[in-house]
């Protein structure tokens, strides 16, 4: 075993003091391989970032309650007699004044200037009611002031301000019915609410026609499922009521399905594509490595070495350029798309969802790891065909 | 032409060698027809727009209804040829992922406004003539199986009826696109407003939104502003543009499409400068002697030059081709499988386009080898040195 490895490291540390002689072909291993896997980590980021604004998004003892048949909040209605039902329901916890920690909100969108784009995108306005802090502890406000009631104010989610013109503390946005003026900001855990416009529900019904909700926000006693489910057959049940109760959670994650999938499969399916044109750029690299080495294989065997060290040797400069482009394209798409926000339409609900670009460590790990596949696959068959090189006619034909 | 044979066979000189150099970049131009095509498909809609029509919607926000008097006002302003409506009607045709637009539109005025909706004339007239008729887009009818005459059901998501969540339409036409590639932007459903106003169980007298055809496309910009400001004093102001501005800012909403795809493919191309150049290089450093041997033979510096050049064209050229035809077969059946996209296709410029990157590749990496070897001395080469 002994011999075995340390002729693995002769042979090996021979071919690796060569690379330097042969730079320009080596290159293209490391280029090639950097260039995958920065395009997969930039790519796989964006889906990255998305699912952690979704993840914190919404608690597991919140539901939402929206009209039987309704997609989403846009397309759902409930007349103000209903949002009163629901929210004297049993079930829901009440806040330290007694009161149920719930609020039927109104949600509606309004155009706003994207930064990036200079054009009018679709914005979230919801109208929150007065106890929006208690029913969401994750959101605060960083900045300004809280609306006060009556007065036409809004408050801007912290991802709204970064990706939407003129909502600085003191500028007007056209809501409905006029401009309203911006008071303060938020933030909630980095959650998609972030990207939102909030407003008091009732001054909102002052400046429309329309009087209903769309929606009920509540906070149960605990986040078992037999709450939960205990809750829904209630409401579900009530004949005064057409509603469909799903918890936060679960209603966050199947409103951005679609947007997750497309980003997933953009990214898959581009990096599989690249990843097949850097094996055939690999295999190119690592046979010109061979057949430019062959006097010096065939040296070797004449010499005694076996051929098992020759392919081992092979794969090892093949995995360690591999490597080395792995490490390079992961560490530019960490310094340059780690935190990078972006601000979407998600077609599903219609509206902005803003995001931030997250390249994670497990990301990082799939690259390097994809870039060592990589190189493995665009060693092997050169390796091979390096031992099998026979010995008499490859030192003949120098 | 008689040199074809020599550059052919200096090309295979090492066969594996120039199968991998052609199969990365035709992956690479497989992945340039496939970015550039979806992101054709999204511009689609800007090219399509009609140059003489404008759309009204609120000035608030695109799903602001408009309310149904707002006809009668546009339709006196000085400048307006034709108005028709429509609305947002967001169903669900069994499962949500069957996803395709549905308009309550005035069949009429509607059918007149798009000339680029092919609908037979008999059809046209059931639809006018059946309370509770549908059109779809042909694309539609072939995914999911329908027929003239099928009774459709349409669950409702917002506008529930007087009767339950379930609308049914008899189907009585089915429509094309005169232009095929468009297909994708008129994959949708059609039934009649009067019928959906009276059977909604709310929101009688609301629009989605009103497209209005100007009687010259150069007086777009005026008659827009002479709408708006009728307008703006009342309880929803409008923002009215020209089709294309609207479906050039409803695009924008999604990001920055084409910058996405060539950064994608900037990285994939410069990428492939790297890994052909290298090839093209190291097979003129393998053939000196023979290319020596040439210019013995009477070859002079730009015949060697050109040689080289020619290699890397038939290099470049024929893997380009082979990735774009590769997108060309792909395209069709994934098209058919997204909704909004049918008619996605390889369109005969990005087809050029590619060709040409191909050919400015070819330069790239093969200008740098070609001089080398135009400018080997006979006795150098020859001697080994």
């Amino acid at each position: 075993m002994i011999p075995f490895l340390r002729q693995i490291a002769a042979v090996t540390t021979m071919n690796l003091k060569s690379v330097p002689s042969r730079l320009g072909t080596s290159l293209v291993i490391v280029i090639g391989i950097a260039g995958v896997v920065g395009v997969m980590t930039a790519l796989l980021s964006m889906a990255a970032g998305f699912k952690a604004t979704l993840a914190s998004t919404g608690r597991a003892d919140r539901v939402i309650i929206l009209r039987g048949g309704a997609n989403d909040e846009l397309s759902s209605v409930l007349y103000r007699e209903q949002g009163r039902i629901v929210l004297e329901m049993p079930g829901i916890r009440k806040g330290a004044d007694g009161a149920p920690l719930a609020s039927a909100e109104l949600y509606m969108l309004t155009d706003v200037v994207k930064k990036s784009s200079g054009g009018a995108s679709n914005v979230i306005v919801r109208g929150v009611a007065r106890n929006v802090w208690q029913l969401r502890p994750e959101a605060r406000i960083v900045a300004g002031r809280d609306l006060e009631p009556g007065r036409r104010e809004v408050l801007v989610g912290r991802a709204a301000q970064s990706q939407f013109a003129g909502l600085e503390i003191g500028d007007a946005v056209e809501v409905r019915d006029g401009p309203w003026q911006v008071v303060g900001v938020f933030e909630a855990e980095g959650g998609s609410h972030e990207s939102e416009i909030w407003v008091d529900v009732d001054t909102l019904h002052g400046a429309i026609p329309r009087q209903g909700y769309t929606g009920v926000t509540a906070q149960l006693e605990d986040a078992r499922a037999e709450t939960f489910q205990a809750f829904k057959d209630r409401l579900t049940t009530d004949p005064r009521l057409t509603v469909q109760v799903q918890r936060e959670p679960e209603y966050y994650a199947s409103r951005s399905q679609a947007l997750s999938n497309f980003i997933n499969g953009l990214g898959y399916t581009v990096t599989i594509i690249m990843a097949i044109g850097a094996v055939f750029g690999a295999l190119n690299t690592m046979y010109a490595a061979v057949s430019t080495r062959t006097i010096e294989i065939a040296t070797l065997r004449a010499l005694g070495f076996g051929g098992a060290p020759v392919v081992v040797s092979v794969l090892i400069e093949a995995l360690l350029l591999a490597l080395a482009g792995g490490l390079i394209g992961a560490a530019l798409a960490y310094g340059v798309f780690n935190g990078y926000s972006v601000s979407t339409l998600n077609f599903q609900t219609f509206s902005q969802t803003a995001f931030a670009f997250r390249v994670t460590p497990e990301l990082l790990a799939q690259g390097v790891s994809g870039a060592v596949l990589i190189g493995m696959l665009g060693g092997l068959f050169p390796a091979v065909r390096a031992a099998r090189l026979p010995i008499v006619n490859a030192l003949r034909a120098a | 032409m008689r040199f074809l044979p020599l550059v052919w066979a200096a090309l295979w000189r090492k066969r594996p060698r120039t199968f991998f150099t052609m199969a990365s970049i035709a992956i690479a131009f497989l992945l340039y027809g496939l970015l550039y095509a979806i992101s054709n498909a999204f511009n689609k809609g800007v090219e399509v727009a009609g140059a003489d029509r404008l759309v009204v919607i609120s000035k608030y926000s695109l799903t602001q209804p408009l309310p149904y008097s707002f006809l009668n006002d546009i339709r006196l302003i000085d400048g307006v040829e034709a108005v028709t409506w429509a609305s947002w009607f967001g169903g669900v045709y069994q499962d949500e992922r069957n996803f395709f637009p549905q308009f309550p539109v005035d069949a009429q005025s509607y059918l007149d406004m798009y000339p680029e909706i092919v609908l037979p004339a008999e059809q046209r007239e059931a639809l006018l003539r059946t309370r509770t008729g549908a059109i779809v887009a042909r694309t539609l009818a072939d995914r999911f199986g329908w027929r003239v005459g099928d009774r459709i059901p349409i669950q409702a998501t917002i506008w529930t009826s007087k009767t339950g969540d379930t609308w049914e339409f008899d189907l009585v036409g089915i429509f094309d696109t005169a232009d095929p590639s468009a297909r994708g932007q008129f994959e949708m459903m059609l039934f009649n407003h009067e019928y959906f106003d009276e059977a909604r169980a709310f929101g009688q007298g609301i629009v989605g939104w009103y497209i209005v055809r100007t009687v010259d496309p150069a007086r777009n910009a005026e008659v827009a502003n002479a709408i708006d400001a009728r307008l703006r004093n009342s309880s929803n102001p409008t923002k009215t543009d020209s089709e294309k501005a609207f479906n050039q800012s409803f695009l924008k909403q999604m990001g920055d499409i084409g910058l996405i795809v060539k950064s994608i493919l900037g990285a994939v191309f410069f990428t492939l400068l790297f890994l052909t150049g290298n090839t093209m290089m190291q097979s003129v450093r393998e053939r000196v002697p023979e290319l020596a041997v040439l210019k013995t033979l009477g070859f002079n510096d730009s015949r060697v030059l050109l040689l080289v050049l020619a290699e890397a064209a038939a290099l470049c050229v024929i893997a380009a081709l082979a990735g774009l035809g590769i997108a060309a077969v792909l395209l069709p059946p994934i098209a058919n499988k997204l909704p909004g996209f049918s008619g996605m296709g390889l369109d005969p410029q990005t087809f050029v386009i590619g060709v040409g990157i191909a050919a400015l590749l070819a330069l790239a990496v093969g200008l740098p080898p070609a001089l080398r070897a135009s400018r080997i001395s006979i006795v150098d080469a020859l001697a080994g040195r």
